[in-house]
């Protein structure tokens, strides 16, 4: 069984379509990437993927370890294992990070139906993984989100997958915005993740991040579809020649 | 043949200090000016938003003349606090076996206002404020009879919080009552105030509180409005701050079937008066909060900021109006007020009003009101926090805001306290 396996898939968002049949499936252990040009639809298919109201899916079928994702709820979604890091994560005032993520990671933890962390406990769990993403105290004390850099909300939604150990993630242009030293940091929180049990889709715009989450195949998205698939020389192709070939062979 | 003017006809019971001429004076005016008046309708611009022909139609009866119910302990829903002077009324009647004022220091007189005017009549006279253009207070004032009478000595701190306990009761009978509370904070006090208003049965609770902050006082004055879910609650506070003096109220309103509370405040100079409020408002309950604040003096800063959630039918009012005198000049006055509607049955009605005379001033409102946002509630259930959970959390940030106002520690933990109990109770109605 596969970890995750997209059929067909055609989702419209405010009566537009916008993924025009998407065929993807990713086994357990496996990183694949998608790359694409902006407004091919790759955020729609992980908001897709993740389950936000207004992404309607007009046909197709998601299995995820073997069940109807689509049937599911958003938050079911991510306690049964989904993660989803946000090409723009949501600042929300008011809540603080902290609070945020012991709420979210009990509620993963007890659906797994491994007990609640207390406080104690959550604090030492939580400290030691964003200590290794260069997060400190004081921003797990702010109000999620507020007031972070752009990189500083990048790291702390590599926070959230590391605490929430997910099966499957979706990380939607968790580079950019990055500098140099932040995106090694980034990637290295991401291949302690990789493992035999998990999967990764990993969108960027850039083959530089693949120098460090060296991925096993890379997709082409254009226009809602998947034009070109390969190993992890067709970003260093792409990288090279642009979209405009890949496109237009897809056209012609 | 003439309308009967409600709560003065048949009023008979003979009412503290009665005999004292400047007194006798001072309610046979305000009856007077009620009976012109009456109660206020929609007519008026004050009173536009918030309707009082439900109460007017319920026929109260005075509570000095059916004392049939008694209290023996202090209901549930008042603001915990750990250590506190209390002073209790019950239906606007100072209850001295449930109030504790012992160890009072030196240079803080608290008692009740009745007690003061009975034995002595003169120190009073002239120690209460002309509210003719407000009939509700007008009418507090003809009935004038009983409610806390505070006095801070210059210098005096006060070293734990007054905790003022409003409980109205009612039986077959719905009931009224109209406290008078009398605080005086001298120059250079300290001291923090905090009142409950709870009950139970249908009473009308119409109180007017005058607070003096003296010339560099710190005064904090915070206040819940619990009342049953029967209650009227209509409250007028009449606020003078003194130069160089700090003023901090917050007001969270969550009971009663309608309430307002209306606050105005005059300001001295370099003063900083800071209007804080929150209300939760569910089923048929209508919650308003009137403000006023007079910039009558130049240097000085006003900081407002409300913010209210409404489910179900709930109704809000919010009219917050600030003046800024010609002579004011370097006002710093904001306001803001943000209501979140939960259920399409909510309406709110918000008002805000800058009148400003004076040019070298900075003032700004702001007034927002809507649902809950997809955004940021998407984001909590992508990582796996169910939607009423995820509600909740976003709820109680919303209000937090607000909370987060008051400066005192202790009440601001109580206060959240509340604040968190009626989104549990919220959610449990959700089920
Ligand atoms: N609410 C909406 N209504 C109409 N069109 C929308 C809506 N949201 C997204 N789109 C369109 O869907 C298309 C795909 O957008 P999407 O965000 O998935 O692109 P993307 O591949 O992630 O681009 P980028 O690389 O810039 O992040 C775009 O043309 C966008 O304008
Ligand atoms: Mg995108």
């Amino acid at each position: 069984m596969s970890l995750i396996e997209i059929r067909d898939l055609h989702a419209t968002v405010d009566g537009k379509e916008i993924l025009k049949g998407i065929d993807l499936t990713i086994e357990a252990g496996e990183v694949h990437a998608i790359m694409g040009p902006n407004g091919s639809g790759k955020s729609t298919l992980s908001y897709v993927l993740a389950g936000r109201d207004g992404y309607e899916v007009t046909s197709g079928q998601v299995l995820f370890d073997g069940e109807d994702l689509l049937e599911m709820e958003a938050d079911e979604r991510a306690r049964s294992g989904l993660f989803l890091a946000f090409q723009y994560p949501v600042e929300i005032p008011g809540v603080a990070t902290t609070t945020f993520l012991k709420t979210a990671v009990n509620a993963v933890r007890e659906h797994r139906g491994e007990g609640a962390l207390d406080a104690m406990q959550f604090l030492k769990f939580v400290r030691e993984k964003a200590g290794a993403l260069n997060i400190n105290d004081d921003m797990l004390r702010r109000a999620l989100n507020v007031g972070f850099s752009g990189g500083e909300k990048k790291r702390n939604e590599v926070l959230q997958m590391a605490v929430l150990e997910p099966k499957f993630a979706v990380l939607d242009e968790t580079d950019s915005g990055l500098d140099i030293d932040a995106l090694k940091i980034v990637a290295d929180g991401v291949n302690a993740l990789r493992g035999a049990e998990r999967g990764m889709l990993v969108i960027t715009h850039y083959q530089r991040l693949l120098d460090y989450i060296v991925p096993d195949h890379v997709h082409i998205l254009a226009g809602g579809k998947i034009i070109q698939s390969g190993d992890k020389t067709l970003a260093l192709e792409l990288e090279e020649k642009g979209y405009a070939s890949f496109v237009g062979a897809e056209a012609a | 043949m003439a309308q009967p003017v409600p709560f003065l006809e048949d009023f008979d019971a003979v009412l503290p200090g009665a005999g004292t001429g400047w007194l006798d004076r001072l309610r046979a005016d305000a009856q007077e000016a009620f009976r012109k008046s009456g109660l206020p309708t929609p007519r008026t611009e004050a009173w536009k938003y918030t309707n009082l022909r439900r109460l007017a139609r319920t026929g109260f009866v005075a509570a000095e003349a059916n004392q049939t119910t008694e209290v023996t302990t202090v209901p549930e829903g008042i603001v915990a606090l750990e250590d506190a002077y209390v002073a209790v009324f019950v239906n606007g009647r100072f209850a001295p076996s449930l109030s504790s004022l012992d160890g009072l220091s030196e240079g803080v007189e608290a008692t009740s206002l009745a007690a003061k005017l009975s034995a002595d009549r003169t120190s009073l006279e002239g120690q209460f404020s002309d509210v003719t253009d407000l009939p509700m207070a007008t009418l507090n004032t003809g009935l004038l009879s009983d409610g806390l009478y505070l006095k801070l000595d210059d210098g005096v701190a006060l070293d734990k919080p007054l905790h003022l306990v409003s409980i109205g009761t009612a039986g077959e009978e719905p009931v009224s009552f109209h406290p008078r509370h009398l605080i005086v904070a001298g120059a250079g006090s300290v001291a923090t105030i905090v009142e409950s208003h709870v009950g139970s049965g249908a009473y009308f609770s119409n109180s007017v509180s005058e607070v003096s902050v003296g010339d560099g006082a710190v005064l904090n004055h915070y206040k819940l409005q619990n009342e049953g879910p029967e209650a009227y609650h209509l409250a007028a506070n009449l606020v003078r701050i003194a130069d160089r003096a700090v003023y901090d109220n917050f007001v969270l309103q969550v009971g009663g079937n309608l309430a307002r509370n209306e606050i105005r405040s005059e300001l001295g100079e370099r003063v900083e008066c800071r209007l804080n409020g929150a209300y939760l408002a569910c089923g048929e309950q209508h919650i308003d909060n009137t403000t006023f604040i007079d910039h009558a003096a130049p240097n000085s800063s006003s900081r407002e900021v409300y913010k209210g959630v409404l489910d179900e039918n709930a109704r809000g009012v919010f009219q917050g109006k600030i003046l800024v005198r010609q002579d004011s000049q370097k006002t710093d006055g904001h306001q803001l007020n943000k209501t979140l509607l939960l259920s399409p049955g909510t309406e709110i009605d918000t008002k805000p009003e800058l009148e400003i005379y004076a040019d070298d001033v900075q003032c700004s409102h702001g007034a927002t009101t809507g649902e809950l946002e997809e955004e940021p509630l998407f984001y909590l259930r992508a990582r796996g926090i169910d939607p009423q959970t995820a509600r909740g959390m976003l709820v109680a940030a919303f209000v937090g805001e607000a909370l987060d106002e008051i400066q005192a520690e202790a009440p601001r933990a109580a206060f959240q306290a509340v604040v968190d109990d009626w989104l549990e109770s919220r959610s449990e109605r959700q089920g």
